[in-house]
C-alpha cells in the first residue's frame, strides 16, 4: 500500500464498481487508478475479476453501482463503441479477431470503424512496429499463430487511435520467445506515451513493464503497490503463484 | 415433351423463386446477424405487395415502376419503427420468447392489413413494357417472368457485393463471428442491427411488389411465403446468402418439375425437396453447424 498515484483525473479512475453475473456478484467494490501514459498491472489469480473489471469498463456488462470515470468524463453505462471513441482499447484474451476475414479486412475494418480526428496510428505506422504484419495481409485471419493474432489483435487497436489500452492476458498461451516479443511491443507503446492497464496470471511480465500495480481477490482490490517492491517481495509473489525469476 | 415446354415451365418458377429469394435472403441474414427467426418477416413481404398494389391502383397510367420503387422504401420504415421497438429487445432472449413476440407481430400486422385492404384480393397488372412475351423457337417466353427472374438475380449480385466487397458487408460478417469484439472496436452494433433489419425489410417489401403482377395481393400472403422462404433459407442453411439462392433455385426446380409431371404432388414438393436436402445436410447446404 501507499505506493504513488498517477494523475487519476485525466485517465482511468475507477471507483466502487459493483458489478454481476447473474446472481453472483463478481466486482464487489473495485477502484482503481491508470494516469495517462501510466502502466498499471492488474494481478489476480484465476477467477479473481481481472476480465470482468475490464470488461465492465469498457461497458460490455451492466455495471450496477459505482463510476467509471475518463479523461475526466464520467462515461458510466456508455456503449462500447462510444468508449472506444473516447480513447481506450480493449484488447480482450484469447484468439479474438475476425477468422472468416483477412488480416488487412481486420486491420481496415479497425481503421475504418474506430477513425478519430487524429492519425496516429496509420497502417504504415502500425506496419513498422510489426515489421512481420506486411507479408499476412492477404492472409485469412482465422489461420494465423497465436502470435501472429495477438499482432492483429494489437494493430487493430492502435489502429483505433487509443490513449489507453486495456489488456487481457496478452501473453496467455504464447511461446515464451513470443512472450519477449510481446514485451517488446508493449514497452515500445509505453515509450509512445499510451497509457495501459495490463491484467495478467504472467504476474512478472506485467510487473516488469509496469510502474504499479493493484492485486484483485475475490472481487475487491488486495492491494496496491509499486511495481518493482512487489518484483522484490517473495510473499507477495508467492501468492500469485510464481516463483520469482533470476 | 420438348425442352421448350420445360424451358417455360421452369421460368415461370424460376420468377416466384427470384421473389421467394429476396425474401429467405433477408430471412436468413436477420437469423445471421442477430439469431432470431423474424416470423413477421412475411408480414413483410404482404406490406410490400399491398403498398405496390395501392400505389398501382391509385392512379391511372404505368405506375408501376414508381410502386416498385416506394413500396419496399414503406417497408423499410415499418421494419425499422419494428426493430427499434421490439425486435433489439428480443435478441437475447430464449428463441421461444422471439418466436412468440415476432408470431404476435404477424397476427397483428395480418389484421391490420385486413382493415386497410379488406379480404377480396388486389390485383396489379404487368407494366406495359412488360406485358408481352419474348418468342424463342416456338416458345413464348413472358416478359415479366424473365424480368423478374433477372432482377432475382441481380439482387443476388448486389448482396454478394455488399457483404464480399463493402466495409457494411465486413462488419455484418464480423458481427456473426463476435459481435463484442465489434463493438469494442468502435462500431455502433446497435445500429448495424437496425440496418441489417432494414435491409431484411427491402428485400421482403420488393419481393412482394415485385410478385403483384403475378398473384392476386391479400391477407393470406405473409404466412404462406414465411413458410416456403423458411424452408429455402433451412435447405441452404441459416444465415447463408448463397443458400437462400441455391435453395429457392432448387425449389424452383423441384416445383417445375411437379407442375409439369406430378400436379397433384406440386403443392408438397417444396417439403418433399426439404426432407431430402436436410436428410442428407443437416445444416442446409451451404450452413454451418450452430456454435
Ligand atoms: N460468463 C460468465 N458467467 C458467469 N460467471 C462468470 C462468467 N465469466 C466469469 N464468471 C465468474 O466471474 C468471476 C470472475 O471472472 P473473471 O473472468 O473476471 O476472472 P479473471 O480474474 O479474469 O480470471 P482468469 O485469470 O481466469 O482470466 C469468476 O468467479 C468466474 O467464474
Ligand atoms: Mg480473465
Amino acid at each position: 500500500m501507499g505506493a504513488t498515484t498517477g494523475d487519476p483525473g485525466e485517465g482511468l479512475a475507477v471507483l466502487d464498481l459493483h458489478a454481476y453475473y447473474g446472481l453472483s456478484h463478481v466486482l464487489q467494490g473495485v477502484s482503481l487508478e491508470v494516469g495517462v501514459g501510466e502502466t498499471v498491472a492488474l494481478l489476480g489469480r484465476n477467477g479473481a475479476g481481472k476480465t470482468t473489471t475490464m470488461r465492465a469498463v469498457m461497458g460490455l456488462m451492466p455495471v450496477r453501482s459505482g463510476r467509471v470515470r475518463l479523461f475526466g468524463q464520467d462515461v458510466t453505462g456508455r456503449r462500447p463503441d462510444q468508449l472506444q471513441r473516447s480513447g481506450v482499447a480493449f484488447v480482450p484474451s484469447g484468439r479474438r479477431v475476425f477468422g472468416s476475414l483477412t488480416v488487412l479486412q481486420n486491420l481496415e475494418l479497425a481503421a475504418r470503424a474506430g477513425r478519430r480526428r487524429s492519425t496516429r496510428w496509420t497502417l504504415d505506422r502500425v506496419e513498422l512496429l510489426f515489421p512481420a504484419l506486411p507479408a499476412l495481409r492477404g492472409r485469412r485471419a482465422a489461420f494465423l499463430s497465436g502470435g501472429e493474432q495477438q499482432m492483429v489483435k494489437l494493430a487493430c487497436a492502435l489502429l483505433g487511435e487509443p490513449r489507453l489500452l486495456l489488456l487481457d492476458e496478452p501473453t496467455e498461451g504464447l511461446a515464451p520467445t513470443v512472450v519477449q516479443e510481446m514485451g517488446g511491443w508493449l514497452a515500445a507503446l509505453r515509450a509512445e506515451g499510451l497509457g495501459m492497464l495490463l491484467a495478467e496470471q504472467n504476474a512478472v511480465f506485467a510487473l516488469r513493464l509496469a510502474q504499479r500495480c493493484y492485486v484483485l481477490e475475490k472481487g475487491v482490490i488486495r492491494a496496491e503497490q509499486a511495481a518493482d517492491e512487489l518484483l522484490r517481495s517473495e510473499t507477495g509473489l508467492r501468492y500469485l503463484g510464481v516463483a520469482r525469476n533470476p | 415433351m420438348s425442352w421448350g415446354v420445360v424451358a417455360v415451365a421452369l421460368l415461370t418458377s424460376l420468377s416466384t423463386a427470384a421473389s421467394l429469394f429476396m425474401v429467405a435472403a433477408g430471412l436468413t441474414l436477420i437469423f445471421g446477424a442477430m439469431r432470431v427467426i423474424n416470423l413477421a418477416h412475411g408480414s413483410l413481404y404482404m406490406y410490400g405487395a399491398f403498398i405496390a398494389a395501392t400505389i398501382v391502383g391509385s392512379a391511372t397510367g404505368d405506375t408501376f415502376w414508381y410502386a416498385l420503387a416506394l413500396a419496399p422504401l414503406a417497408v423499410v420504415v415499418l421494419g425499422t419503427l419494428l426493430e427499434v421497438g421490439l425486435m433489439r429487445r428480443v435478441y437475447r432472449a430464449d428463441h421461444l420468447v422471439q418466436l412468440l413476440a415476432t408470431y404476435g407481430v404477424l397476427l397483428i400486422l395480418g389484421d391490420l392489413a385486413l382493415q386497410f385492404w379488406g379480404a377480396s384480393p388486389l390485383s396489379v397488372s404487368s407494366p406495359r413494357v412488360l406485358s408481352g412475351s419474348l418468342a424463342f423457337q416456338h416458345f413464348t417466353f413472358p416478359a415479366y417472368e424473365l424480368f423478374l427472374t433477372g432482377t432475382g438475380v441481380l439482387v443476388g449480385l448486389a448482396l454478394w457485393f455488399l457483404l464480399a466487397r463493402t466495409s457494411l458487408g465486413w462488419k455484418v460478417r464480423a458481427s456473426v463471428e463476435d459481435a463484442e469484439l465489434l463493438a469494442v472496436r468502435g462500431t455502433n452494433v446497435k445500429l448495424l442491427y437496425t440496418v441489417v433489419f432494414a435491409i431484411g425489410a427491402f428485400l421482403a417489401g420488393l419481393g412482394g411488389a415485385l410478385i403483384t403482377p403475378l398473384q392476386g395481393v391479400d391477407t393470406g400472403l405473409g404466412s404462406s411465403i414465411i413458410v416456403a422462404a423458411f424452408v429455402v433459407a433451412v435447405i441452404g442453411g441459416l444465415g447463408s446468402i448463397a443458400g437462400a439462392a441455391l435453395g429457392a433455385g432448387i425449389i424452383a426446380v423441384f416445383q417445375m418439375a411437379g407442375a409439369l409431371w406430378l400436379p397433384a404432388w406440386e403443392p408438397t414438393s417444396l417439403y418433399v425437396a426439404m426432407i431430402v436436402v436436410l436428410a442428407i445436410k443437416p445444416w442446409g447446404l451451404l450452413g454451418v453447424r450452430d456454435r
